[in-house]
């Protein structure tokens, strides 16, 4: 029983996890070419939104659905409309230089009126459930998850998506760390102007970064739909919590792409505790308690975050220019 | 000046942008004016796209969602008025540079305040020395969920986008608890006790909000243009250095300020509250919090500038609900309009700060002598 109610904490809190993983790398890879995007929860709501619209269009009209072309379909159109809502973003903030952080706020608006409106728009009247779609994303690894047991179970139980989003993490390491483009990249995000001197396409790296981290991010909405959600679309605010989340994940981690993997999973163990502590303790669980019990992952990341402020540590500090627009004729 | 051989090879780009010195008041209004039209132009193909429908008939529905009755147009200024209450109090946080996102939390902590007095005190103390009790602890309530940030922020620089951010969800936690037990069987509170609502005055009980938020708005466009302390953010807000090698504790005026911001947040909750819900819920802020940052920045927190704004948002908003019921479409459709809208407004500020100087132009003025 014990066992069993850890298991599915764990599993609970991975799920969760991989949906803010997905947002924050994606903002990650934004702010560290100087762009500060709040505009995580509408790129994830865009992201949602396509990703589930195709795969529902897909299996309506499809008489013997195929997975992989359903998990394929999925990815490739959340990651291109959040992409899209990154390009508006990076069009209004880079070329047309305008007040960063009042566009990501409007890409918020906008990216959340486009995904109600439009689901319920194209699916009026239906119990909008993927249920294929659903099976399909979470599919596990065949041999691995049902014969090592425990093992098994703990690590290798989980569906692709999952396991994408720590690869994207360590590749975005990699990329950032070890790469002379990523470190192009973060000279953009720390000072510009001598990044521009030293030949580095500024404009260029800002606009990849933004519309790549959005797709990234985008990524999370699709897994909140289709996996976290049991592939029910519904209208909740949910989505728009976790992209602030997601948000505060990016200076959890302390923009480090390797610290999202374990500060994801901590987010979501904490955000689950609510529902899995009461039993474990074999306490009754009320909606009071659980009020106070939901109240627990913000206390400690405030605990955290002042912690790591006390510290002081250089490293952990944000992009130098993150948020100022850059205008080669300013200088 | 790019060397004349240069340009004979063309090797310059098709155009390049230069800054702008001064712009008149004309061509600002005309800039944004324009804006602002080809937005609704935009607007407009997207909702005959879905409702097939005259555009203009639609537009016509808008306009009469806020202007067709005076009970209708009193209820924008209600909304107005707690969407700019908000925008103002956040304006020297932001002026000052300090992230303050924390608005909703702050404002449903003061909204909070004000409803347990109501419950707790309304029928045992008299209505002046209620209405109060219910002033100060609303705006205590607010002060200190801004205060707390503030505090380490100005001690050990920790990060206020996050903390502000967290203390949202503690507030919403802290009323979801209390209104659990609070309701018992019910679905919510429900409408609380009469005693601490504001009085009807000219017909409307929320009459009293507007005058206070017009007062408020009044109030910080002097503090922040023409006081010491408006100085004193403004300062701190452009560079920390400058501030300190200027003589200003920058400590002291990040506190002061984010007490200042807390506080009008909670007073924003006392009138959202005593003035127009009359319950609490975890959503009686209702994401103003966040769109008063819009309001805030996109007026560079001139608090006049800010009416303007808040008021074309709310326009927006009470007319694409309108098309929504009575086309039976959904009420998100709202933040298509105004996401619309704010785009192009965000992006007609480059046409005041910069110019583009095509090549060919660039030529003629060479010529004329008129670029120099």
């Amino acid at each position: 029983m014990i066992q069993e109610n850890l298991l599915a904490w764990l599993t609970r809190s991975i799920q969760f996890g991989t949906v803010i993983m997905y947002g924050s790398l994606g903002e990650i890879l934004t702010e560290k070419s100087g762009n500060l995007n709040l505009g995580v929860p509408g790129i994830m709501y865009l992201g949602a939104f396509a990703g589930f619209a195709s795969v529902f269009t897909y299996e309506k009209n499809h008489p013997n659905p195929s997975a992989v072309v359903c998990v394929l379909l999925g990815m490739v159109f959340a990651f291109l409309a959040a992409a899209l809502g990154g390009l508006i973003y990076s069009f209004l903030t880079i070329t047309l230089r305008a007040n960063q952080n009042v566009t990501g706020l409007a890409l918020t608006t906008f990216g959340t009126g486009v995904a109600n409106f439009m689901c319920t728009f194209m699916f009026p009247g239906v119990y909008a459930k993927a249920g294929f779609a659903n099976a399909a994303f979470k599919t596990k690894i065949p041999f691995l998850s049902d014969r090592l047991g425990i093992v098994g179970q703990i690590f290798f139980s989980y569906d692709l998506l999952v396991y994408l989003a720590i690869v994207t993490a360590i590749l975005m390491h990699l990329y950032i760390s070890k790469t002379r483009s990523g470190l192009n990249l973060r000279a953009v995000g720390e000072n510009p102007a001598t990044a521009d001197a030293a030949g580095v396409n500024v404009t260029r790296h800002k606009y990849l970064a933004t519309v790549i981290g959005a797709g990234v991010s985008g990524m999370g909405g699709l897994y909140y739909v289709v996996t976290y959600n049991d592939g029910i679309w519904a209208t909740t605010d949910e989505i728009a919590a976790l992209g602030w989340l997601a948000v505060a994940l990016v200076i959890f981690t302390t923009w480090r792409p390797l610290n999202a993997i374990w500060g994801a999973y901590l987010f979501g163990t904490l955000y689950w505790l609510y529902n899995f502590l009461p039993k474990l303790l074999g306490a009754t669980n009320t909606e009071r308690t659980a009020s106070l019990y939901q109240m627990l992952p913000y206390l400690v990341t405030i605990v955290v975050l002042v912690a790591v402020s006390l510290r002081r540590r250089r490293e952990s500090q944000p992009p130098a220019s993150l948020g100022l627009p850059y205008f080669r004729e300013d200088r | 000046m790019t060397a004349p051989e240069v340009r004979k090879t063309h090797a310059e780009p098709l155009f390049r942008i230069a800054r702008r010195n001064a712009v008149s008041v004309k061509t600002k209004i005309v800039t944004r004016a324009a804006a602002i039209l080809l937005a609704l132009v935009i607007d407009a193909f997207f909702i005959v796209l879905v409702t097939k429908l005259n555009p203009f008939a639609v537009y016509a529905r808008i306009f009469a969602a806020s202007f067709s009755a005076p009970m209708l147009f009193m209820q924008l200024l209600r909304d107005l008025t707690s969407l700019l209450c908000i925008g103002v109090a956040l304006a020297p946080a932001f002026r000052m540079r300090f992230w303050n996102i924390g608005a909703e939390g702050q404002v449903l902590m003061g909204g909070f305040a004000t409803a347990m007095c109501m419950i707790f005190l309304g029928d045992r103390i008299p209505t002046s020395a209620l209405f109060l009790v219910m002033i100060v602890t609303s705006i205590l309530a607010g002060a200190v969920w801004g205060f707390i940030p503030a505090f380490f922020k100005a001690n050990w620089n920790t990060n206020e986008t996050l903390f502000t951010l967290m203390m949202n969800y503690v507030a919403i936690q802290i009323v979801a608890y209390a209104v659990n037990i609070m309701r018992g069987e019910r679905a919510s509170v429900g409408s609380i006790n009469k005693a601490g609502w504001f009085p009807n005055i000219f017909g409307y009980n929320f009459t009293l909000n507007i005058f206070i938020v017009a007062a408020l708005t009044v109030a910080m466009y002097i503090y922040l243009k023409y006081t010491k302390h408006g100085y004193e953010i403004a300062v701190v807000g452009e560079s920390e250095r400058t501030a300190k090698y200027a003589g200003i504790n920058v400590k002291k005026v990040t506190i002061r300020t984010m007490l200042i911001s807390g506080a009008l947040c909670g007073l924003c909750g006392l009138i959202l509250v005593a003035g127009d819900k009359h319950t609490i819920a975890t959503n009686t802020a209702g994401g103003n919090g966040f769109t008063a940052i819009i309001v805030a920045w996109l007026a560079k927190f001139n608090t006049i500038y800010m009416t303007l704004i808040s008021f074309l948002l709310v326009f927006l908003e009470k007319g694409a609900r309108e098309i929504a019921s009575t086309y039976g479409l959904n009420e998100y459709i709202a933040g298509i309009i105004s996401g619309i809208i704010l785009f192009f407004i965000l992006g007609s500020e480059f046409f005041l700060q910069y110019r583009l100087i095509f090549r060919h132009r660039a030529e003629h003025a060479e010529k004329g002598g008129a670029d120099k």
